[in-house]
């Protein structure tokens, strides 16, 4: 798997050493592996997203490179010092979760403080750090309220100034959102996103959210059964992804069965499409795989490349837009293929349930996968 | 093996607890520790009396019933915590007297006492205080409403009129209990004295865990009759139940509460000073408000509503015999009576 | 990558342990020890003491085969089993209607009804047995309604025996009845099933784990009961009165210990089924169901009022006989009142002294047990390191609920009062009474630890680890506050068990340590059975002034803490 280790790229890296790397890290409980050989790179200042459906061993890594629960095997460092096998209080992070874990019968104040004490600060201090934060997080009129008295989403906030009091040089978010009602959790994305780049600090987030993770990360990690699937920007990463998993978990993807026939073209059923020569290394039987938004409607006279017919069976109402279940002969007989359909397309062309209309897939949107799916 | 793992787990938890010892409160020179079975109201006076003459040595007394103090004392065997035992069944002292668990010492004076009161071997490790006698408790009013008559021997308790009337001590876990069943094998010779308590039990409503409770029960009227001991019959008509107080004709059991003192005590001579005044007159003077017969003669005085020429009914009881025959005696008895619900063999 | 990978990749990462997780180790440790020396040591030597004969000898199965052909002992078990499926039938079927009639109806004076059912708890078991006497014996007062019947004897163990556990088991039906699905009923109803079909495959369905459950806890609690069966059982042997017979009547410690290990089957095997049945509803009650309303029936209401009343009767009917009994200046033949049975000190059993000692043993067993027990659970719970360590540890607590305190006495004679023990020193204190108690009743003082600290939230660990902040900082400013309400509950429990004991000390209490408990035993025992029924309301009075001080001071913990209780 040490193909799918982190690109280092120019934009971030700018060929300075990372602040954080994991190598070979392993973890096993009993028989059963949570993570197998990952090895990672995150530099100075970056936002990292670890992203997968649950049980994909995201949260084992943050909790491996807290020292929370320690990896089997592998070594992580730190600001270039090997961390491995440290306990976590001799680490430097703060960490939130999901479940706020705030200390119910301490003040807003007295949560915050609460890692400020028995490092032989003045009181004068301590109190002073607190309001900071308390400014920082915009809740400076809560200091004497206890957690409950919060709201969700306030008590979040308290969370995140009580894990960066310490100024700690990595921020670790445990799916800090997922709590939260949609409304609540759209706002307090982009705040966190705000917080850290002001700070600075190199966060981790773990979530099983992509919207989440394209709108927050710098770099998202995406990762399947104990192992990383892709590291990438967000764009690359939906643009781009480099498996069918990864094109499956993020986004809306179509999946069809088909051939390569040639040098840079693919068939699909009996439907011939133009490819980029450089996607092709495969031979034989291939999945193509291509996302709704960028299926288009012939309108008018005017021929598209890499065009068919299909029929139009459902079209569902999303809000902004239409997701239309298309059925097309020329491709498969039973492959559904979903499009995605602006409104004023729909209203300009009248298109509706029952209709066959011209669709096509510009080349330089389609993805090609080895074998069948 | 399992004895040699034991102590050897013990050992490992000593290492590591060796530091603790320091808590272990150390007791001064002058204090002596008793274990006796003497009533609770009577051991506040016999302290005081002893400090009348040695006011430097501080009795701290352990109380309880004659079968606990001796499983306590044998439970202790190896790492005694007595100093003296003042106040225990003979038949007990006797018992461990076999397992070599006192000092061999004869106080000054011992031989002022009756020679039934004394150790008579060469090496005597015990002395006599007083006797306690068996009698039989009757509830008057209760016999009088069941149309009971007036019991006069032990054999007129086998007789079936009396059939679920009588109580009396287990002798497993009573003294009294234990000197019935002596003395009627020893009275009756062991064939006859089975075949008089096969019939008995016939009789018997319920077998109890003291000695002195048979009496107390047929004072409230629980039972008609209850088989004890005259000390606690007396002190029960006193209080003002309707008791009748019966020395069977064939003559009664008898025990005697005796001293001695605990072998490995580190306080020897404090120790031999209260074994010299337990056998002295004025410490007998004090047996006597409790007790008819103590074992120096010539020193008794009559006691409210005790039987009179008690002396006479007292059989002669071989103590040795008793203790020799302990485990047989009530490995029989259990056997035969234990369970009431239990077919008879 | 290169400089990071040539590490070599297989060896297996050592966690480095800080100094708070030695210190946190060295806690464990320490409760660790306690459990081994305090249950499993002793446990382990009584269990080859009964391979042993009197000089301490191994002797294999001799005192097995022994006591397997003495039919007066081996009839025991039999004895032991009957009264206590018995009692088991019948303290569960009672409890099941009063659990009824509490959550199924709307009768009035429900709080009333739920505190005059757990007043047996409050008393020793010896009580029960004193009051059937006075009601019932030769000269009881409701003699006739025995018909010519003995108390003393199975009759009687099982009367008082209800008495004692039908608190236990109430508690737990009131539980499993009060989870029960209204859904399930509105189903019903709408399928127009009568309501003794609804009865039958809705109602007894839902609680059949509650009343599994009642029927092992009530099961053991008898088996092991030693206190009513040494006062009312007159010659109808049961176990547990056959070891101390054995021990304090014959001194045969030997077959003390056979005994113990003879009782000690039946109550682990009691134990371990009510363990899986337990887990089981658990698992019902995670299910989200909504909560039954009853609906009002002035009948069935009515009925339901006067079948509560008429337990409250008996159980206010017991308690009261006892305090006039204790009165009486000497039943039946003076019944004129004076208080000379409260003059101890001319009893038996240690007079007032061993009452004030009972109360100094119950705040030392309420303060030491609570300490040991909270620190134990949470070093459990969350701990870090030392797995087996900890899954061991959580067996071993677990393990007191099914040894009965006479067997833990036994042990306890056994193994401390050796003097190769460093610990012999401990030996005829206070110190070893509190020990033996808080061990006896560690089981359910530890599961009330344990679910009030699997209530909080798990990353508080980690939190205050990230923050580099020391566990007993954390322990102490939030856990021991928030987990209050439990810390309270295991107190109380401990105090108000501790104060009625008799098995788990009868055999280890010595002249200066003597208790009120076991005072009653030993005037009951001694015949003076008025004074032991007013030592017996003693403890009453003390347990139940106890349970009211915990009201007050919980509610205004309450009061003082819904700042941040409140949801």
């Amino acid at each position: 798997m040490s193909a799918n280790t982190a690109d280092i790229r120019v934009e971030t890296g700018n060929g300075q050493k990372p602040y954080l790397t994991a190598s070979n890290l392993t973890k096993q409980f009993g028989n059963f592996t949570a993570l197998s050989d990952i090895s990672l790179e995150i530099y100075e200042g970056e936002f990292v997203c670890f992203l997968g459906p649950s049980g994909c061993g995201k949260t084992t890594l943050l909790r491996a490179i807290a020292g929370l629960d320690i990896q089997t095997f592998g070594t992580v460092t730190q600001g270039g010092e090997d961390v491995s096998s440290l306990p976590p209080s001799e680490r430097d992070f703060g960490i939130v979760f999901q479940s706020y874990a705030l200390f119910p019968n301490l003040t807003i104040h007295k949560n915050i403080a609460f890692g400020l004490e028995n490092r032989k600060l003045p009181r004068a201090d301590i109190d002073k750090r607190v309001n900071e934060l308390l400014e920082l997080v915009g809740l400076n009129s809560q200091a004497d309220k206890y957690p409950a008295q919060l709201s969700g989403g306030q008590q979040q906030r308290i969370a995140l100034a009580r894990a960066i009091a310490t100024n700690p040089g990595l921020l670790l978010l445990d799916e800090p959102l997922s709590a939260l009602d949609a409304k609540v959790r759209a706002h307090l994305r982009h705040e966190i996103k705000e917080l850290q780049r002001t700070l600075g600090v190199t966060t981790i987030m773990v979530t099983h959210d992509q919207e989440e993770a394209l709108t927050m990360a710098d770099r998202i990690v995406v990762m399947n059964d104990g192992v990383i699937e892709q590291v990438g920007s967000p764009l690359e990463i939906y643009r781009h992804p480099a498996s069918a998993f990864v094109a499956d978990f993020i986004g809306t993807m179509n999946f069809v069965p088909g051939q390569v026939n040639g040098s840079d073209t693919l068939k699909m059923g009996s439907v011939e499409l133009k490819c980029d020569p450089e996607k092709i290394t495969e031979r034989g039987n291939i999945t193509v795989a291509f996302r709704p938004e960028n299926l288009l409607v012939q309108e008018g006279g005017k021929k598209l490349p890499n065009a068919f017919e299909a029929e139009v069976k459902y079209m569902e109402f999303m809000g902004s837009f239409f997701r239309v279940d298309l059925l097309s002969k020329q491709t498969n007989s039973d492959a559904h293929i979903k499009g995605d359909f602006s409104i004023n397309m729909v209203r300009r062309t009248g298109v509706k349930e029952g209709d066959t209309i011209t669709v096509s897939i510009p080349h330089d949107r389609l993805t090609v996968f080895p074998g069948v799916n | 093996m399992k004895k040699a793992f034991s102590t050897k787990l013990l050992g490992g938890v000593a290492t590591t607890l060796a530091a603790i010892g320091f808590l272990t409160g150390s007791v001064s020179a002058e204090d002596l520790t008793v274990y006796t079975a003497v009533e609770a109201e009577d051991l506040k006076r016999y302290a005081a009396a002893f400090n009348e003459v040695h006011p430097d040595i501080t009795v701290n007394w352990v109380r309880d019933s004659t079968g606990v103090v001796t499983a306590k004392l044998l439970a202790e065997k190896d790492n005694p915590q007595a100093d003296v035992v003042w106040g225990l069944a003979g038949s007990s002292l006797l018992l461990m007297k076999k397992e070599d668990m006192f000092e061999t010492y004869a106080p000054a004076g011992v031989d002022q006492l009756d020679s039934r009161f004394r150790d008579n071997s060469d090496a005597p490790v015990w002395a006599g205080m007083d006797a306690w006698v068996a009698a039989v408790c009757v509830n008057t009013v209760e016999a009088e409403a069941n149309n009971l008559p007036m019991p006069t021997s032990w054999a007129d308790l086998t007789k079936p009129e009396y059939k679920g009337h009588v109580a009396m001590p287990n002798p497993g876990s009573s003294g009294t209990g234990f000197l019935d069943v002596a003395s009627w094998l020893q009275m009756f010779g062991e064939e006859d004295g089975w075949a008089f308590m096969d019939d008995l039990h016939e009789n018997i409503s319920h077998y109890t865990h003291s000695g002195s409770k048979p009496c107390k029960q047929a004072a409230a009227g629980e039972v008609s009759i209850g088989i004890s001991f005259a000390f606690r019959a007396a002190k029960s008509k006193n209080q003002g139940a309707p008791l009748e107080i019966v020395m069977p004709s064939e003559g009664v059991g008898w025990e005697m509460e005796a001293a001695a003192i605990v072998k490995g005590t580190k306080k020897l001579d404090a120790a031999k000073k209260l074994m010299d005044f337990i056998v002295s007159k004025p410490a007998m003077e004090h047996y006597n408000q409790g007790y008819a017969v103590v074992a120096m003669p010539g020193i008794s005085k009559p006691i409210e509503n005790y039987p009179a020429n008690i002396t006479d009914s007292m059989i002669a009881m071989d103590f040795e015999w008793s203790a020799n025959n302990r485990d047989a005696i009530l490995a029989e008895w259990t056997d035969r009576y234990d369970s009431k619900s239990e077919p008879k063999n | 990558m290169a400089e990071v990978t040539n590490s070599t990749p297989l060896k297996v990462v050592k966690p480095k342990a800080s100094r708070d997780d030695w210190t946190m180790r060295a806690f464990m440790v320490m409760i660790g020890a306690y459990l081994l020396i305090a249950l499993a040591f002793p446990l382990y030597i009584m269990l080859s003491k009964s391979f042993e004969n009197k000089d301490g000898v191994f002797i294999g199965v001799e005192n097995y085969i022994k006591y397997f052909s003495t039919p007066a002992l081996f009839n025991s078990i039999e004895n032991s089993v009957t009264i206590s499926i018995i009692t088991m039938v019948i303290t569960v079927t009672l409890a099941f209607i009063y659990a009824y009639a509490l959550t199924r109806s709307c009768m009035r004076f429900k709080g009333f009804f739920k505190i005059m059912a757990m007043i047996p708890i409050l008393v020793p078991s010896l009580l029960p047995g004193i009051g059937l006497i006075y009601m019932f014996g030769k000269q009881g007062y409701m003699k006739w309604l025995l018909f010519g019947e003995t108390i003393y004897g199975p009759l009687g163990i099982v009367i008082a025996e209800v008495f004692f556990t039908f608190p236990h088991a109430l508690l737990i039906i009131m539980t499993a009845l009060s989870i029960s699905d209204a859904r399930l009923y509105e189903a019903a109803t709408v399928l127009r099933a009568p309501k003794w079909k609804i009865f039958w495959t809705v109602t007894l369905p839902s609680a059949r784990y509650g009343l599994i459950s009642a029927a092992f806890v009530v099961f053991t609690l008898v088996i092991t009961d030693f206190g009513v069966p040494k006062v009312i059982g007159g010659q109808y042997n049961v176990l547990a009165v056959d070891i101390y017979k054995q021990v304090i009547g014959q001194q045969n410690f030997s077959m003390g210990a056979v005994v113990s290990v003879v009782l000690l089957i039946p109550a682990i095997f009691a134990f371990f089924i009510d363990r899986q049945v337990q887990k089981k509803q658990v698992a019902q009650l995670s299910a989200r169901a909504v909560p039954f309303e009853p609906k009002p029936d002035s009948k069935f209401d009515a009925l339901m009022m006067s079948y509560s009343g008429f337990i409250v009767l008996i159980i206010v009917t017991i308690l009261a006989t006892c305090q006039f009994a204790a009165l009486v200046k000497f039943w039946p033949y003076n019944l004129s009142l004076g208080l000379q049975h409260y003059n101890f000190d001319l009893m038996d059993g240690g007079g007032w002294d061993s009452y004030y000692n009972s109360i100094q043993m119950a705040l030392w067993t309420a303060a030491v047990g609570t300490t040991v027990v909270f620190t134990g659970a949470y070093m459990v719970e969350k701990g870090r390191g030392f797995q087996q360590g900890r899954t061991l540890f959580q067996f071993l607590a677990m393990m007191p609920m099914a040894v009965p305190g006479m067997v833990l006495g036994l042990s306890y004679i056994f193994f401390f009062n050796n003097p190769d023990n460093p610990f012999n020193f401990i030996y005829g204190t206070m110190a070893i009474l509190v020990v033996s108690t808080v061990t006896h009743f560690y089981t359910v003082a530890h599961l009330t630890a344990m679910t009030a600290l699997k209530q909080m939230d798990k990353e508080f660990e980690s939190v205050s680890q990230s923050l580099q902040q020391p566990f007993y900082k954390m322990f102490l400013k939030v856990t021991v506050p928030v987990c209050s309400p439990a810390i309270l509950e295991i107190a109380i429990y401990l105090f108000v068990n501790a104060m009625t004991t008799v098995s788990a000390v009868v055999f280890i209490y010595s002249y200066h340590t003597q208790l009120a408990s076991v005072a009653v035993l030993n005037m009951d025992d001694a015949g003076d059975i008025a004074p032991a029924a007013a030592m017996g309301m003693m403890i009453f009075y003390t347990n139940a002034a106890a349970r009211l001080l915990h009201a007050v001071v919980s509610k205004y913990m309450e009061k003082k803490t819904q700042a941040w209780r409140q949801r």
